[in-house]
């Protein structure tokens, strides 16, 4: 056993790296712009509405959040939903509550304490951290550097899957599959989840295929990192409050050697 | 404590005269601090405060993270996920805590090839250097251990193949993997243990830190020429030397003020990327991730690792002498851990009698090489075990390899050396020039 995984492991390790190579160059990640982008970009609340209403209505259907509780709906860095309708909004779902019925347990409506559920099917991933899970970019040159201006490219391989059905589809050991122009390896076994207009916004932003990715694609980014605008702020007084402090040790420091470095005379320290 | 002679604490209240005949503690601490230091030190100087700053970093941030963090495989990934969304300023402590590990490498690759390069291993700090070289080691474990705590994917694939490492020792190999691992394969009882062990390095760490710095306050530090401190009296080691309090504590604290100023940028804005995307994914031993990769601070060490297939001639003849006792893959084991070894007995392997690379013409090229090199193996360890990558690993690896056991002794013989100065006195003037008068003197940045 030991063994076979080892040996497993080394095989992965030689052999599919040339294949992610390879299969990376075949997939192709549109650069979409989001307002979250940069050292100064915030979550657009409205956005991330609007992908918790495709969320809703389309992708939990198999897909669960596992590690979104429904109270961070209403974090104000994120959907900013009203605390009344963050309360309706779980009690649309049902969640086991062990202590139910002395300890049998039972189904209840959910609260806000409570967390989205898991997949409904097996081979759906949860989707609470996949926008971090997966890296779009790599450049330049395989380095990474532009992440600092663009993110990893998570939320934007998200909106490229969604939009890259290319209408083909064949037949594996029963199962369907579908190609993808994103999706490594080309074929995906997700049937193409929107077509356009499948949910209806409220605030009458455009709803096809491309507009209803994106929203999503936000919105998966702001359940993987929900406390981004937090750490942006974190990191800016940070660099901020650090040059302040170099900039006065440096001054602090040319001033203390400064007699020993620039002496009048030979051994006379002035 | 130190050799080099200077004055010592004066206890002048009575209440310190009371305190130092019981325990001499606020002595130890003024002649630690007031030690004289050489007053031509550059800026490859400022690592160590670096280190020392990153492992307290590192223990008060994991001593946070540990209140939070569940060593269990079906509770883990969803503790760091709790600590990165409920805990308060946990995502910034968490992303510290990680990129704080690169931190450290950095500044410990950059403090080693300092000391390579102005031959701070050379006698009287061997002692120093191996301590060192042990605290490197240590880190490296301590790293390793901390990156499979999360339980994602690549915890997972990684702790697999690295003990699997241990494996492909002959005979007892197996058994030393069990051993590490607690069980047949990576499990529960792995994650326990690498958490134990991942919690008590560090702390074997701060110990060797203190004999490391305790060894060089003895010997007095090294500097850029070379050439030791003049101890015949107070007065000589004073032309040489300046208290590292307040000149040396000053520059080292704006040194960090600038290398956390741009750590805090990544922290903030781009945490993930020294990352793999796939440890956002849960640990899981039936689906093996498309590409293991090893954090950067191993690449160089991983590529020589993989280097040495049973194609190379050298593993071909090993196996052939060793009856295939020695296989490709024990021979890439012996090559990482030889590396480090090699890079241990520089002490005994520089034959030269200068200290320092500044007057060594011919070495000053072996050097800069051997830094390319690194970097070449760092490349290559990141890339596909196929051509020409592997190719160019085994010739930075025989590199890496020829640096320590062929030029280093050869160029003691063979080089013949600049002049170096006589004092350090005469180097700093010598970048200081007194002015004679008249305008301000232009200033050179000591290197």
């Amino acid at each position: 056993m030991l063994k076979a995984i080892t040996i497993s492991a080394a095989l992965a390790l030689g052999l599919t790296a040339g294949a992610v190579q390879a299969a990376e160059s075949e997939s192709h990640v549109v650069d979409y712009d989001f307002s979250f982008e940069g050292p100064f970009g915030t979550y657009d609340s409205m956005q991330l509405q609007r992908g918790l209403q495709v969320y809703t209505e389309v992708c939990s259907a198999c897909h669960g959040l596992r590690y979104v509780a429904f109270r961070s709906l209403a974090e104000d860095s994120g959907p900013n939903l009203p605390a009344d309708q963050v309360r309706a909004y779980a009690e649309f779902y049902e969640v086991w509550d062990p202590d139910l019925f002395d300890g049998e347990g039972d189904f209840r409506p959910a609260k806000p304490t409570d967390h989205f559920p898991e997949s409904a099917m097996n081979n759906a991933p949860d989707l609470s951290l996949m926008a971090k899970a997966r890296a779009g970019f790599h450049g330049p040159y395989g380095l990474g550097i532009n992440q600092f201006f663009r993110g990893i490219g998570g939320p934007e391989y998200l909106a490229s899957v969604l939009t890259g059905y290319t209408g083909e589809t064949r037949e594996e050991a029963g199962a369907v599959l579908y190609e993808n122009t994103a999706f490594p390896g080309g074929w995906i076994a997700m049937p193409p989840p929107l077509y356009g207009d499948d949910v209806t916004y409220a605030d009458g932003a455009p709803a096809d295929v491309e507009s209803l990715s994106k929203d999503v694609s936000a919105f998966l980014m702001w359940t993987a990192e929900p406390k981004m605008m937090a750490r942006k702020q974190a990191g800016f007084v940070g660099v901020m409050m650090l040059t302040v402090l170099a900039v006065l040790l440096y001054l602090t420091n040319k001033r203390i050697w400064a007699p020993l470095k620039h002496r009048t005379k030979e051994g006379d320290t002035a | 404590m130190s050799g080099i002679p200077h004055d010592h604490y004066q206890p002048n209240t009575g209440g310190e005269r009371w305190l130092h005949r019981r325990l001499p503690i606020v002595g130890l601490l003024y002649d630690t601090i007031m030690i004289p230091t050489p007053k031509n030190l550059n800026w490859m100087w400022i690592w160590g405060i670096v280190l020392m700053f990153t492992l307290v970093l590192q223990i008060a941030t994991g001593i946070v993270l540990v209140m939070h963090y569940t060593p269990n495989v079906d509770l883990a990934f969803a503790s760091v996920e709790h600590i990165m969304r409920d805990v308060n300023g946990g995502f910034m402590l968490r992303y510290m805590h990680a990129n704080g590990a690169s931190l450290f490498f950095v500044a410990v690759y950059a403090h080693i090839f300092r000391g390579l390069y102005y031959g701070s291993y050379k006698e009287p700090r061997e002692v120093t250097w191996i301590i060192g070289i042990l605290i490197y080691l240590l880190m490296m474990g301590t790293a390793f251990m901390g990156y499979v705590l999360p339980w994602g994917q690549m915890s997972f694939w990684g702790a697999t193949v690295i003990t699997g490492l241990f494996g492909a020792i002959p005979f007892i190999g197996e058994t030393i993997q069990t051993w590490l691992l607690g069980g047949p394969a990576v499990g529960n009882y792995t994650l326990t243990r690498f958490f134990s062990l991942h919690y008590l390095f560090p702390f074997v760490i701060l110990g060797l830190v203190i004999v490391h710095v305790w060894a060089f306050h003895h010997t007095g530090n090294n500097n850029p020429t070379g050439v030791e401190v003049r101890r015949t009296s107070k007065e000589e080691a004073a032309k040489d030397t300046v208290p590292f309090w307040p000149y040396y504590v000053l520059k080292d604290l704006f040194a960090l003020a600038v290398i956390l100023a741009v750590f805090f940028a990544i922290v903030g804005f781009m945490p993930n990327y020294l990352g793999h995307p796939d440890n956002y994914i849960e640990a899981n031993p039936l689906q093996t991730p498309a590409h293991i990769v090893p954090e950067w601070y191993f690449l160089p060490f991983y590529a020589i690792l993989r280097a040495f297939t049973s194609e190379v001639w050298v593993v071909q003849i090993a196996s052939f002498v060793t009856g295939g006792i020695i296989d490709a893959k024990f021979f890439g084991v012996l090559a990482m851990f030889g590396a480090i070894a090699v890079m241990a007995l520089a002490p005994w392997l520089d034959t030269s009698s200068i200290r320092s690379g500044r007057y060594r013409p011919m070495f000053k090229w072996w050097f800069a090489l051997l830094v390319v090199d690194f970097f070449v193996l760092m490349w290559c360890g990141a890339m596909p075990a196929e051509e020409p990558y592997a190719s160019i690993s085994l010739i930075a690896a025989a590199y890496w390899f020829a640096y320590f056991l062929v030029i280093l002794p050869l160029l003691g013989v063979i080089e013949k050396p600049a002049r170096q100065p006589a004092t350090i006195e005469e180097d700093f003037n010598a970048h200081y020039a007194p002015n004679t008068g008249g305008s301000q003197t232009l200033v050179k940045p000591a290197e």
